[in-house]
């Protein structure tokens, strides 16, 4: 019995003592605790169940492994006849329903706190598309959409991969500190799933339907996350990234993303040049066309079309102002590009494609001007 | 005289017909057990070769070998082949050699429905696999099939997928049907439902269970065919319809689809636990209501999937609740287990081994589950590799090694030669090591947030992704030493008595038939006292 006690001892130091999690934190082996109060307490109850579990585990792997060792038939272990017990079935089912009940208490009451979907000061409307996030502010009539940033050279282990490889943006999702937020949560095509690790935010975005989630970040910084259901080809590739400033950074981002809209729309009224249309047209192309059409302009046949040498693009000008806008679905998952471009990064985009790789030698290398979706515009509607 | 006794003799022990006949019009449960058995096994050299496809694209961060659209055909159908084709299969195959058997009846009630039920399969799977081989490829949208990926987004081959379920789903209720008509009909005289063995108890659940969700699935699968291709609109959304209501209906029968492919495991390693430990089984009618218990709380847990959909709270803690509750049958057989090796007579043979495995493993699986059913937590959890490393433990050291403790334990019966032990037992310590080296770090990657189907992913999660990969490749290669053994156990070897295992003689009756038992068995019904 000493003996068995001291083992005992010895067996709790080992798990409590000479284990620490602090020594795994460096190596991302546990989940993340995350800066909100929800991510904080969602973390202790992981951290209460998980040593639930490894007590029942020590306790019944004890008892398993000192049976098969004592009991070994090698060592002339004769087996008993017994084959049942009443009062050991009945204790130990007993037993069991206890713990679930020790374990079912904090995690109701960490779930009832975290359930909350009633209004936030800010109210952001996250919206899933294939494959990228557009973030709207409600309020502030500010809407932008956040494109994966990382280079596809790097995918393709052309080029050396960065520390932020897969976790960066073109456009975060700005907001501010100590404010409590709702995230009004809908996908524009498939399902997706929108998560913040950090603030143990994730809820799927389901198409047709708004789901809510709601943080309130008490620091500074920038926090990355996924989309965590399976979206299509390139799931992978639509990160989430929160950059959570202090109010006043806040309200000076705001004041500038209305100001940029602004200047947006005076763009269409300007007349433009070939050359600059199509240098508008490549960063477009690259922030939106890319993932699909390739950067060759190649497409991944059958599902998304080559542009090089397509013969929309190099002479049916108002086909591809067509498919642009409103998309072509939905077997092949062109989007309708009308609801996400203004008009002069439509324009500038279809020029660029009709002047780019051997196009430029083979087609009519036409240019469109802003005006013109305008006027597409103007048509439709009547 | 002497020609009218060998007339005798050939009606009263023929054998099988010689050459491909015999498997394709076979009506002898044995051999569509056989046949059962290699489908699935050549099923799971499938399916884990594009196991390893997978891992070798996730071996390090980057693209490397395949692009996206084909890594997502490979995790779709590696699940679909894997579940479907190897973990049921197998199954039904150790229920059509031993159920019988082991209820002292000469052969499955139903014979000829016994070889519909087969040979649906590679009809199924044929055409499953040839999708992968057409121009749009194969289905990409995951084994849950989420519509809407699944319906307006998905590859032309979709309707090729539909069909393919359908055949698959009606060669399970057609098994199951003959597994229950058997059980319930053709017991030798004086086995009494609970005299039966754990084995046949199981079985006789796990075909309630199928019978009662297989519809399910077809129903799915049919809303979905009538959206791709009649105009209506059950999951999409523009239409009236609801995504979130394909995943109730999907998880309706994928929740007790995840028990059907544990519970026949369960028998096996009971049986197995008792003759290694010389010692009867503890517990035996909790065990039965245990089995019980968990098929029946298996109706009710199936939103537990689902938690991040967006439900109302109430719905939260109802799943959550009724998820946790299985923990207690679950619980109760695990102790059951140990209570039945306490004070035993105890040897390690190699189906002992791999069920000893079986409880450690699977209990892990279970504490992974349990941590899943917490809802706040789950919302971390949901759809990372801690996902995939629970299914996985509870579905490769879990059912899987059910599966090959059975054949290990079943084999010198089934060929009359025993198994090579030395080669068994490597063949135990490499699985062993592999699955653990493959699947325990994928909880690690998963709480630290990489999430589930990502062809590609962040520096942070590289190390424990090359482990992982490397522990594949070994648990995938030891798995041909597995094949080489099987061959090598018809072949030749030690002859095997008919008692095989020490003691066994008294614990079934299979275990009083000859090794190899004769091509029909219990022509003359056997007495149970």
């Amino acid at each position: 019995m000493e003996l068995f006690k001291f083992f005992f001892h010895r067996l709790l130091v080992v798990f409590l003592g000479l284990i620490p999690f602090s020594l795994f934190a460096d190596w991302d082996l546990n989940m993340t605790r995350g800066v909100t109060e929800t991510s904080l307490e969602i973390f202790n109850l992981h951290m209460l169940i998980f040593w639930i579990c490894v007590w029942i585990g020590v306790v019944v792997f004890g008892i398993m492994f000192w049976s098969l060792f004592k009991y070994r038939k090698s060592s002339g272990a004769v087996a008993a006849k017994f084959d049942d017990n009443f009062w050991l079935e009945i204790g130990w089912t007993v037993a069991a329903t206890l713990i679930l009940v020790v374990m079912a208490i904090p995690s109701t009451q960490v779930l009832v706190k975290a359930y909350d979907d009633s209004e936030g000061e800010i109210n952001i409307m996250v919206t899933g598309y294939q494959w990228k996030w557009q973030y709207k502010y409600l309020e502030d009539n500010v809407a932008f959409f956040s494109n994966l940033a990382t280079d596809d050279e790097a995918i393709h282990n052309r080029i050396p991969k960065g520390e932020l490889y897969l976790r960066e943006v073109d456009e975060p999702l700005v907001i501010p500190i100590n404010t409590k937020i709702r995230f009004l949560i809908t996908g524009n095509d498939v399902i997706h799933s929108f998560w913040v690790p950090d603030f143990a935010v994730k809820q799927d975005a389901v198409p047709g339907f708004i789901n809510t989630a709601w943080t309130n970040v008490p620091k500074p910084g920038i926090y990355r996350g996924n989309c965590t259901e399976l979206c299509g080809i390139n799931h992978a590739f639509m990160p989430v990234v929160v950059r959570a400033v202090e109010k006043e950074e806040y309200t000076a981002w705001v004041a500038e993303k209305i100001a940029l809209a602004e200047v947006e729309k005076l763009l269409t009224e300007k007349e433009w040049t070939k050359e600059e249309l199509i240098e508008r047209g490549e960063k477009v192309y690259t922030k939106n066309c890319v993932a699909c059409h390739q950067v060759n302009g190649k497409g991944i046949p059958p599902v998304f079309p080559a542009l090089d040498g397509s013969n929309i693009v190099m002479s049916d000008t108002s086909r591809q102002i067509e498919i642009l806008m409103e998309g072509v679905g939905p077997s092949y998952a062109m989007q309708a590009f009308g609801k996400q471009l203004g008009e002069v990064d439509i324009a500038s985009v279809i020029t660029y494609t009709k002047n780019a790789w051997s196009n430029k030698e083979k087609g009519d290398g036409k240019e469109v001007t802003p005006k013109d979706i305008v006027e597409y515009k103007k048509r439709i509607k009547l | 005289m002497s020609t009218i006794v060998e007339t005798h003799d050939d009606h009263g022990h023929h054998g099988p017909a010689k050459g491909l006949t015999r498997w394709l019009f076979t009506t002898n449960h044995k051999d569509i057990g056989t046949l059962y058995l290699w489908f699935s096994f050549l099923m799971l050299f499938i399916g884990g070769a594009m196991a390893m496809v997978i891992r070798a694209e996730l071996f390090e961060p980057g693209l490397q070998i395949i692009e996206p659209e084909f890594f997502n055909q490979m995790t779709t159908n590696h699940g679909l082949i894997m579940v479907f084709g190897v973990i049921m299969p197998a199954f039904v195959g150790l229920a059509n050699w031993m159920i019988p058997m082991q209820i002292g009846a000469p052969d499955m009630a139903l014979p000829r429905l016994n070889n519909l039920s087969f040979w649906l399969l590679p009809m199924a799977f044929g055409i499953l696999i040839s999708t992968l081989f057409m121009e749009a490829g194969g289905p990409n949208f995951g084994w849950t099939f989420y519509a809407p990926l699944s319906t307006t987004y998905a590859p032309e081959t979709v309707t090729f997928f539909i069909f393919s379920v359908h055949i698959m789903g009606a060669s399970s209720i057609l098994g199951s049907i003959n597994i229950i008509t058997t059980i319930l009909n053709m017991r030798a005289p004086g086995m009494t439902l609970m005299k039966m063995p754990l084995f046949v108890w199981s079985w006789l659940i796990t075909a309630y269970l199928l019978i009662a969700v297989m519809p399910v699935l077809a129903g799915a699968v049919t809303m979905m065919l009538m959206d791709i291709h009649f105009g209506t609109s059950f999951f999409n959304a523009a239409g009236g319809g609801d995504p979130v209501l394909f995943q109730h209906i999907f998880w309706f029968f994928g929740h007790p689809e995840v028990y059907i492919m544990i519970l026949p495991a369960f028998g096996i390693a009971s049986h197995i636990i008792e003759t290694f430990s010389r010692k009867p089984l503890f517990g035996y009618t909790s065990m039965v209501y245990a089995l019980t218990s968990i098929a029946i709380l298996s109706f009710v847990v199936w939103a537990h999937h689902m938690f991040t959909v967006g439900m109302p709270l109430a719905g939260e803690l109802f799943f959550m609740y009724s998820t946790m509750l299985i923990a207690i049958p679950t619980g109760v057989k695990v102790f059951n287990w140990i209570a039945t090796m306490f004070k035993g007579s105890i040897s390690f043979e190699t189906p002992m081994l791999f069920a000893i495995a079986f409880v450690a493993l699977f209990t892990i699986g279970g504490f992974s589950g349990l941590m899943l059913a917490i809802v706040p937590a789950d919302f971390q959890y949901h759809d990372t590799y801690f996902v995939v490393a629970h299914f996985h433990y509870v579905l490769v050291p879990g059912s899987l090694f059910g599966i090959i403790a059975g054949v290990y334990y079943w084999i010198p019966k089934w060929t009359g030669i025993m198994y090579d032990e030395i080669l068994g037992k490597l063949h135990f310590w490499l699985s062993f090591i592999s699955v653990n080296l493959t699947f325990f770090p994928m909880h690690f990657v998963g709480l630290a947030g990489m999430p589930r189907r990502y062809p590609d992913y962040a520096l942070q999660f590289a190390d424990f992704n090359a482990i992982i990969s490397v522990g594949a490749f070994i648990f995938g290669l030891t798995q041909l030493l597995f094949l080489f053994i099987v061959i090598k156990s018809i072949r030749a070897g030690k002859k095997a008595n008919s008692e095989v295992w020490e003691g066994a003689g008294e614990l079934g009756l299979e275990w009083t038939l000859d090794s190899p038992p004769s091509y029909h068995t219990f022509t003359v019904q056997p007495q149970v006292k």
